[in-house]
């Protein structure tokens, strides 16, 4: 059974179509990321599965249940952190935790142990007793995630929770999901790094509240058209406003002191990149051909949304 | 509805009040200071008139007339003026609120066995004060003339004779006509309207604002469980307050409370669910602090304080304005709290204001969980 299933799941603001006839399915135990940049309808698309929203039309199920007519059984069955800290700030660590343990009816036989152990998962046990809204935000975000599992959901909705996190909690965050997948959970995360996207089982873009692409990482950078030129030059950035400017087909982006180029005749653009940067005197140290990384198919496959919506 | 659930809320919600110390405060000090400032500067007595005296005649028959009214506790003469000018004066600068003037053939005409007439003048710009002072001036100037003219009757039949009708008053409930003791517990009512309103009305709002709600909606709690959950250490607070107000009625403003303490704190609690309900309906309409706040505030304050019947007699007021005092809860509870206060009533009486306050706190509560939506809109 699906964990997840939707069917042209819709929702509008007004005019405004958040999430466009989202069909998308995901499997039991799957660690699935939804991504996109901002505005996309990352947000709305977790809101209307976690059944905190209703669908302006379409079906999502969740767990086997119907978002919008069973939406009390689905309750029981996720977990939601919510993008903004959604916990109270004046309650303690482990005020927090009873808290949502009562509500989702723990017995109180295995909650001493439980939280314990969530404690111990997310390091926090040292800071039981610590105020919610003292905590770093890295420890704010495992606490909302200690929260969500209180009750052992089965399928864990995550909408950006590493956003604004620093890395070496990031890391400690996806430690702890990996262990979540390993006990047969299913994770629905929302995340704009896409050094997180690569670490998904599979993955959705989302753009504009359409799916442009669904698949495993591997599955998704084939969608990439044309092959990635990786340049390595001695002043980037004037670099790239020139080759954007120079040479209109090709998507150029700049990540740090490199630049990759997507083109479908690498040795042309090749040489018509070399030309160009040795006439304003800038010096090229590395060109080469690189397999793409998701942010290139992420670039060129919004790129490409974007010129078909022009055309629309 | 699960208990557990609203156990878990309500205790939650214990913390947050615990924890802001300030807004405890307030939720206590807030109505024993309105109590206290309310019921010392309403006060509807009018006692000791200060009275402004222009004695033309100067005779022994017009200061025996005068004494009737220094005598008496309703005037105390602040100014003996010398012309019409000082008393117009004294009434202008407020020193006097009344004026006395015996005209000149006072002493003459009354030998003459003549009707004098006397001329009272009072500051028609305090019209409630003006009314009672007049009052008094007829009923001191009455029970002279009466006393002349029994004299007189004596002197010349020669044997003492017996007023056929005589009028005893006798107030009930209220002897004294001390204002204080109908004041202070439509007071009680009126503050506890407002106080519990406002108490709740940040609640749900606060939820959203702070992004908590979004949290707590995707888990099973459901609506009712939440408004209850929360509604409970609130209403907690509510009875200490109305507690609090009683003892205050008690040692402070020394109210006499006749009837039943165990039915003023059941009528109490029935109010209060139903007040701090209707603060909880709004802020679950609002979803917003300020405007909760704000409009609990006006929602509650006006109507409770005008229409209840608290300070102006409901019967006196138009039709039309009392058909509305019907929906404001505050006019049933002042009518009981006034009722078991002061005439020791229970519900024999009062049974139907009672029962209309339950109406009152079940049709808001059934409104809260109608508008309370487990879901987030924009």
């Amino acid at each position: 059974m699906d964990a997840i299933r939707t069917e042209n799941l819709t929702r509008r603001f007004g005019n405004t179509v958040a999430v466009d006839r989202l069909s998308f399915s995901v499997a039991e135990g799957e660690l699935f990321g939804l991504v996109g940049p901002d505005g996309a309808g990352k947000t709305t698309t977790m809101r209307l599965l976690t059944a905190i929203m209703d669908p302006t039309s379409g079906d999502a199920w969740v767990a086997g249940c119907h978002t919008v007519r069973e939406e009390a059984a689905i309750k029981d069955s996720i977990g939601y952190v919510s993008q903004r800290f959604g916990l109270y700030q004046d309650l303690t660590v482990s005020e927090n935790m009873n808290f949502y343990a009562d509500i989702y009816g723990v017995p109180r036989r295995d909650r001493t142990e439980k939280i314990d152990r969530l404690l111990a998962f997310s390091n926090l046990a040292p800071f039981k007793q610590r105020l919610a809204g003292n905590l770093s935000g890295g420890m704010k975000q495992k606490l909302g995630l200690a929260c969500a599992l209180i009750h052992t959901p089965k399928v864990l909705f995550l909408d950006e929770p590493t956003n604004g996190v620093d890395p070496v909690s990031r890391r400690d965050f996806w430690r702890i999901l990996y262990q979540l997948v390993r006990e047969r959970v299913t994770i629905f995360i929302s995340t704009a790094y896409l050094d997180e996207a690569e670490r998904c089982t599979r993955l959705a873009l989302l753009h504009r509240g359409r799916l442009l692409a669904l698949g495993t990482p591997g599955e998704v950078k084939q969608l990439m058209r044309g092959a990635i030129l990786e340049l390595r030059t001695s002043d980037a950035r004037r670099a790239a406003v020139l080759l954007r400017k120079e040479l209109p087909d090709c998507t150029v982006g700049l990540y740090g002191d490199r630049i990759h180029m997507v083109t479908s005749e690498p040795d042309a653009t090749k040489a018509s990149a070399t030309a160009v940067l040795q006439g304003a005197a800038i010096a090229i140290t590395v060109v080469r051909q690189v397999p793409p990384t998701l942010d290139d198919v992420f670039v060129s496959v919004l790129a490409q949304a974007e010129v078909g919506a022009r055309h629309e | 509805m699960k208990l557990f659930r609203v156990r878990a809320i309500a205790r939650k919600e214990f913390i947050h009040i615990v924890r802001d110390p300030r807004s405890l405060g307030m939720a206590i000090a807030v109505p024993m200071l309105l109590l206290s400032l309310f019921g010392f500067a309403l006060t509807m007595d009018v006692d000791k008139v200060p009275l402004a005296v222009w004695d033309q005649s100067g005779t022994p028959d017009s200061r025996e007339l005068i004494a009737q009214f220094s005598g008496s506790r309703y005037f105390n003469i602040r100014v003996q003026a010398r012309n019409y000018r000082e008393v117009v004066r004294a009434i202008d600068s407020r020193e006097a609120l009344a004026a006395l003037i015996v005209p000149a053939d006072f002493a003459d005409r009354m030998g003459a066995g003549q009707v004098v007439p006397v001329q009272a003048i009072v500051d028609g710009s305090d019209a409630n004060t003006a009314t009672i002072a007049m009052g008094y001036a007829r009923v001191v100037t009455f029970a002279y003339s009466q006393q002349l003219a029994l004299r007189e009757v004596q002197r010349v039949g020669g044997a003492a004779i017996n007023l056929p009708v005589e009028v005893r008053p006798r107030v009930w409930y209220n002897g004294d006509m001390e204002s204080k003791n109908y004041i202070i517990p439509g007071l009680i009512a009126v503050i506890m309207m407002v106080i519990a309103a406002l108490l709740t009305s940040l609640t749900v709002a606060r939820e959203w604002e702070r992004g908590t709600m979004e949290q707590l909606i995707s888990t099973p709690v459901r609506g009712p469980e939440l408004i209850l959950g929360k509604l409970l250490p609130y209403f907690a607070i509510g009875m200490l307050d109305v507690l609090l107000a009683v003892l205050m009625g008690e040692f402070f403003f020394d109210v006499p409370l006749r009837g039943n303490v165990g039915l003023l704190f059941a009528v109490s609690a029935i109010f209060l669910s139903g007040a701090l309900t209707l603060g909880m309906l709004i802020s679950i309409v609002t979803k917003s602090q300020l405007l909760a706040s704000q409009l609990a505030m006006v929602l509650t304050f006006l109507p409770a304080f005008l229409l209840s019947g608290f300070m102006y007699d409901i019967g006196n007021m138009p039709k039309f304005i009392q058909g509305i005092t019907y929906l404001i809860p505050a006019r049933y509870f002042v009518a009981l709290l006034k009722g078991i206060y002061l005439k020791g009533i229970g519900l024999e009486i009062l049974g139907m204001e009672a029962l209309l306050l339950v109406v009152f706190g079940a049709l808001v509560m059934v409104v809260a969980n109608l508008k309370y939506r487990k879901k987030v809109t924009v």
